[in-house]
């Protein structure tokens, strides 16, 4: 029989529907308010924090109706907002520092929605309300350190190795390394050559030098390693913040996207992301003359820096260790109850400071904050420039040949200890960042926003319902549960992909498919109603219209999902969540207005023979 | 209902000629304003400082803008934006080290200056390499959107064809970007959104017709590739009406309901949905003729299914 489905690919179609729906559903919930309670540098929340929050907030008598533990984090649900907002400030008062609660929005998704991984969308920032910012990484100086390492690596290596050098330098994207004798030269090639495959080494015998490149490969591994350090260093920098859902995600070669929702302050935001720093352990140069120095007589090995009340040190230049090889600093207390700062390096770090301190016992010990504050000027190449800032932030007395691990103690207070193990841990950067971007939005505007595209998805549904059915009767109304359906879909869709948010313009996507998703109907539909007025009965003629629309459906679709995907691609933030609606869209609205509406012009219309059809 | 109940086939290829001397014309205005008057770049491409706050109140634009002075702003442009209760401020690029502060500065500045309680309704801090690389990426994704699709369309139908529609695409968007050159409106990353999604709709209906004139090559024989096009043109023209309107209502909506955000956006949709139609009537098919497609460039592929083939069973 012509223009009929068998029950199973019916049922095929019903059951796609209805799974969209299923999983759309969670969008109709709405949202708790919450406060979300998560340990902060290496702590969990556990059971007895739980039994902690319920005492503060029984104690206080706010009423919640959920608490639960998961993953680390307490999350605590309430009625409304003024609960909501009361216990977050009881919980803050008495949770104490290891703690951050940050007020959040839960979806209400019902148990059993839930456990079949049933969420609501997830929304932007200019639907949500909140910050977001973009962070460039400077691999100018990524690669710059890299390559000051590579020099004191060169001439230890040689040292050890007793092989003679007049000096090693770097020299724009090189490393030069200047010899005596050809013999000399030879044998460093080959020392190097060993050590360093990553190097491209070039040797001119007459004059004596050796040159050292870093391969292609290299480089891109600095630069990788710069942008993976600064992604994990800002992840905990962002959880320090206490924010419910923060987002930190590479772009690009050298750029990282932070997202903040719910923040409105972002001037603390800002300075904590901003707090770009290095450290440097130096030793403090005791036989140099500090007032000459002041004077400006500083002695050629060493460098003059202050603390951060101003008063002047005089340091050695040599640096002993930088903080790149800084793998942990924590801060608590000596046997004394005296405040002190542990700090673990990796191995290469421990046995540089091994060889720095075994001569040096009984010397005063710099350790040195560098912070590279961003300027708005730039290089020729469009880079940013960092003015460097240098400050002294211990002074300590080596007791012993110091290695892996070791402690600064004299620190003076607790608070103090706690700030210098936190500048120590973020003094592992290797590369400084700035932020060249910032969007914020309020509020207020976010919910608006919700509103408005809200509003314009039903008015341009409202319109094209009403057109389609005043146009095509009876087969309007058919391609009108198509478009339902197809919205259903993209929601569902939508809510199940991990990745996939909606914003703004993302509405403006959906409401663009509602119009063009039609198209594919109208190919049919005018492809039926020309076979008709050429003499065909009605069967053959829905059969044909059909048939004859559909390659013409799929080629004009994979053109504007090629166009929607390269959008995708190069497009950020609210433009991306444009091009995946379009492009989920797309592919939805094929599959209901071809194979959807085909389901129901078959069991209304298939098979029977007819005289007319209202089309 | 039938809007069009077209009997006899339009001869739209007669008017070629003018057709082609119009599209030179808007082409060349198009142009012209692009080289005279540039476009107007948004925040998102040329880089600085944009803040949008509400007052409960209408607010006075010349004290907010005098207040900007006196504070050392004396470049902040003030304006409304949706209503008279909205105001955006836009600031250049600094060289002072604390550009991304700006906003919070601004805010407190009007929080002082007017005495009012505001409410911040956004803050965009945009530095100037990330506008350029935009501006370079958003060039690079319109021409390689362009690339792709010539190379499917050839793929698919015939290089004629792909040339023909990647001219009408070039033409869409070449004359929206002139519409908001002469209109002066804002570009910004929306309005490049938008201008990829008309090259989308631009390219479904010029393959509709393609699709059309590729059919009806086969089917009809000895006819005039110009009447062939007449034909297919005339055929197919009633969808092509439908769609745009029904796409044309849905932009409406965005257009009026969608808020201030999301204007430039629907403005360059609703245009190129205009220019779209036209061009995939005119301009792809035009070129395509012009180009010398023919039956017998179009023939090999299959044989075609004539009339009544056979139906296939279903159970």
């Amino acid at each position: 029989m012509l223009n009929r489905y068998p029950l199973w690919k019916t049922l095929m179609v019903a059951l796609l529907v209805a799974l969209g729906a299923l999983y759309a559903t969670p969008n109709l919930y709405g949202e708790d308010p919450a406060v979300q309670v998560s340990g902060l540098r290496g702590v969990e929340a556990n059971v007895t924090t739980l039994d902690t929050i319920k005492g503060h907030l029984t104690a206080s008598n706010i009423d919640y109706t959920s608490i639960v533990l998961e993953k680390g984090q307490v999350l605590t649900r309430f009625k409304n907002t003024e609960d909501q907002l009361k216990a977050r400030d009881v919980l803050d008062d008495n949770l104490g520092k290891q703690y951050s609660v940050a007020l959040n929005l839960t979806p209400a998704t019902p148990d059993w929605l839930a456990s079949i991984g049933g969420t609501p969308m997830k929304l932007g920032l200019d639907l949500s309300g909140g910050v977001s910012f973009l962070m460039e990484v400077n691999m100018k100086e990524a690669i710059n350190k890299a390559k000051i390492g590579m020099v004191a690596d060169f001439r230890g290596d040689l040292r050890n190795e007793k092989i003679r050098y007049r000096s090693v330098k770097e020299v724009n994207d090189s490393i030069v390394v200047i010899f005596r004798k050809v013999a000399d030269l030879d044998a460093a090639k080959s020392l190097l050559k060993k050590r360093y495959n990553d190097l491209l080494l070039n040797t001119d015998e007459e004059s004596l030098t050796l040159t050292a490149q870093m391969t292609e490969l290299k480089l891109k591994e600095i630069r990788e390693y710069a942008l993976q350090q600064n992604i994990t260093i800002i992840r905990n920098r962002v959880n320090e913040l206490g924010v419910a859902e923060p987002l930190v995600q590479r772009q690009g070669k050298k750029h990282i996207v932070i997202e903040l929702p719910g923040v409105q302050d972002t001037a603390k935001a800002k300075e904590i992301l901003n707090a770009t720093a290095t450290i440097e352990f130096r030793l403090v140069d005791t036989e140099g003359d500090l007032s000459a120095a002041l004077n400006g007589r500083i002695p050629a090995s060493s460098i003059l820096l202050t603390d951060k009340d101003g008063k002047p040190t005089l340091l050695k230049k040599r640096i002993m260790l930088t903080g790149d090889h800084i793998t942990d600093a924590k801060s608590g207390f000596d046997e004394y109850s005296r405040p002190q700062v542990n700090i673990s390096l990796d191995s290469a770090g421990g046995s540089k400071m091994s060889n720095g301190t075994k001569s040096n016992i009984g010397k005063p010990m710099a350790t040195v904050f560098i912070e590279y504050k961003p300027t708005e000027r730039r290089d020729p190449e469009g880079n940013m420039i960092f003015e460097k800032v240098q400050e002294v932030i211990s002074v300590a007395t080596i007791q012993s040949r110091l290695g892996k691990s070791f402690r600064i103690t004299g620190a003076g207070s607790q608070a103090e200890a706690h700030n210098l193990a936190l500048l120590l841990r973020a003094g592992a950067l290797i590369a400084p960042i700035a932020i060249v971007e910032e969007r914020t939005v309020g509020p207020t505007l976010g919910a608006e926003n919700v509103q408005l595209g809200f509003q314009a998805i039903m008015m341009g549904f409202g319109l094209v319902f009403i057109f389609m059915i005043i146009y095509y009767r009876a087969f309007g109304i058919v391609a009108n549960f198509a478009l339902g359906a197809n919205l259903v879909l993209i929601i569902g869709v939508m809510s199940l992909i991990p990745g996939a948010t909606l914003t703004l313009p993302g509405m403006a996507g959906i409401v663009l498919t509602v119009g063009m998703a039609v198209d594919a109907n109208v190919l049919i539909f005018e492809r039926i109603r020309e076979e008709i007025r050429e003499g065909k009965t009605i069967q053959q003629a829905i059969h044909q219209g059909y048939e004859a629309a559909f390659s013409t459906i799929i080629d004009a679709n994979i053109t504007t999902l090629i166009a929607a995907l390269i959008l995708f691609a190069v497009g950020t933030g609210p433009v991306k969540g444009f091009a995946v609606t379009l492009s989920i869209g797309i592919l939805t609205s094929m599959f209901t207005s071809v194979v959807g509406s085909r389901t129901i012009v078959n069991a209304i219309w298939g098979g029977k023979s007819l005289k007319k059809l209202s089309i | 209902m039938q809007i069009l109940q077209l009997k006899e086939t339009v001869a739209f290829m007669k008017y070629r000629k003018i057709a082609m001397v119009f599209s030179a014309l808007l082409m060349i205005a198009a142009i012209t304003s692009l080289a005279v008057n540039k476009l107007n770049f948004g925040l998102d491409f040329t880089g600085g400082t944009l803040i949008e706050v509400g007052f409960d109140q209408a607010a006075d634009l010349q004290k907010l803008r005098q207040l900007m002075k006196d504070n050392g702003h004396d470049d902040a442009k003030v304006q409304f934006y949706g209503s008279s209760r909205d105001v955006v401020i836009r600031l250049g690029l600094r060289e002072d080290v604390k550009a991304e502060m700006l906003g919070n500065e601004i805010l407190s500045i009007l929080e002082t200056g007017t005495g009012q309680k505001i409410d911040m309704r956004r803050i965009e801090f945009v530095g100037a390499s990330v506008g350029d690389e935009l501006a370079e990426q958003g060039g690079l994704a319109m021409l390689t959107a362009l690339i792709c699709i010539l190379i499917y369309v050839a793929f698919r139908f015939e290089w004629r064809f792909a040339v023909g529609s990647v001219v009408a695409l070039f033409h869409d968007v070449l004359l929206t970007l002139g519409l908001f050159s002469i209109l002066g409106l804002e570009f910004d990353l929306t309005v490049l959104a938008a201008i990829l999604a008309v090259i989308g709709y631009s390219l479904n209906d010029t393959i509709v017709v393609s699709d059309r004139i590729r059919e009806n090559f086969r089917k009809i024989r000895d006819t005039l590739p110009e009447d062939i096009i007449n034909i297919s043109l005339t055929q197919t023209l009633s969808r092509t009406f439908i769609t745009s309107i029904t796409t044309l209502l849905v932009l409406s909506a965005l257009f009026f309901k969608g808020g201030a955000l999301i204007h430039g956006f629907a403005t360059a949709l609703l245009f190129g949905v205009f220019v779209g139609t036209y061009s995939s009537i005119y301009v792809a098919s035009l070129v395509a003729l012009a180009l010398g497609v023919s039956r017998e460039d179009l023939i090999p592929e299959v044989i075609e299914k004539e009339g009544e083939e056979q139906e296939q069973m279903m159970p």
